[in-house]
């Protein structure tokens, strides 16, 4: 058996372990930032950008969390479609108002690093489009759940939306490959190693670390509430019916 | 050395910081709330229960 399900099959598991895990991450994210925060602003301007290298510290991890989350949005949802694990759906429901704070984070950064360097605030790129549609996927997603009122109706139709939006994951991945864009390449996770100097490698990887504890903190502690929310509304049904 | 004179484009950068640091304290601020509002509300139901 996979240890993810078996993991998730146990919301007592999971609370005990959240319990102490979430702080955890909150305290590894804190001191991940403060150093990557430190040399983002010792590292020299770059020869070209100047001081907007500064952004991509914070547009970049921004951006690469904007897919993971949705990945673990996907990966959850599959879970919960496919195993029916109570404990995956809350998973997938916590995930997506994250996901959707780091896009948004990811475009207004980015178009923040844009107006200097390109010149223009947005373009319909096929990097950006795709991001947004990305962003376009956490609200339906939100926007389908929050208008079910019956809990398992909207679990199973949020899933099928979640997992017909990773389909999106690879193109926002590959846009710059696959077509023409005005964004550049990947520089980090690309074949043959990253292109950049480890003056900005650094801050950008610890910064990209924090962003991942950041989110596994808040994630946990979202799930938390997910939890108490299902055992509230069972408590107040059966306190209904007498 | 640290350099927190980002020039002629301070413009961009301090708010692309800012909006940041908003975004982290939002995301902060929310998913605590919740969880604590949930607790809550899970442990007077429990304690009602019980009486």
């Amino acid at each position: 058996m996979i240890p993810a399900p078996a993991f998730l099959s146990n919301p007592e598991r999971f609370m005990a372990f959240s319990r102490w895990a979430a702080p955890m991450f909150g305290v590894i994210a804190v001191l991940l930032a403060l150093a990557g925060l430190w040399l983002g602003f010792t590292a020299p301007e770059d020869y070209q950008q100047g001081d907007t290298v500064r952004i991509m510290f914070i547009h970049v991890p921004a951006a690469w969390m904007s897919m993971f989350v949705y990945a673990c949005l996907g990966g959850a949802s599959f879970l919960a479609l496919v195993f029916r694990h109570a404990l995956a759906d809350a998973a997938a429901q916590a995930a997506a108002p994250l996901g959707a704070a780091f896009t948004v984070l990811a475009l207004a950064t980015g178009s923040l690093w844009g107006r200097p360097m390109w010149g223009t605030w947005w373009v319909w790129d096929a990097r950006l489009t795709s991001v947004l549609v990305l962003l376009l996927f956490y609200l339906a997603y939100m926007a389908l759940r929050a208008s079910l009122d019956d809990e398992a109706k909207a679990a199973r139709a949020g899933a099928i939306l979640a997992l017909v939006g990773v389909v999106n994951l690879p193109i926002v991945h590959w846009s710059v490959n696959w077509w023409n864009t005005l964004h550049q390449g990947a520089s980090v996770f690309r074949k043959g190693g990253p292109t950049m100097t480890v003056e900005y490698l650094y801050p950008l990887l610890l910064l990209g670390l924090a962003y991942m504890a950041a989110f596994g903190s808040l994630w946990l502690v979202r799930i938390r509430g997910e939890v108490w929310r299902r055992r509230a509304e069972a408590a107040a049904l059966r306190a209904a019916r007498g | 050395m640290l350099d927190l004179d980002p020039g002629a484009y301070a413009a961009f950068i301090w708010p692309a910081y800012g909006l940041t640091a908003i975004a982290f304290l939002g995301m902060i601020a929310s998913s605590l709330n919740h969880a604590r509002r949930w607790r809550k509300r899970a442990r007077e139901l429990s304690r009602d229960r019980e009486a």
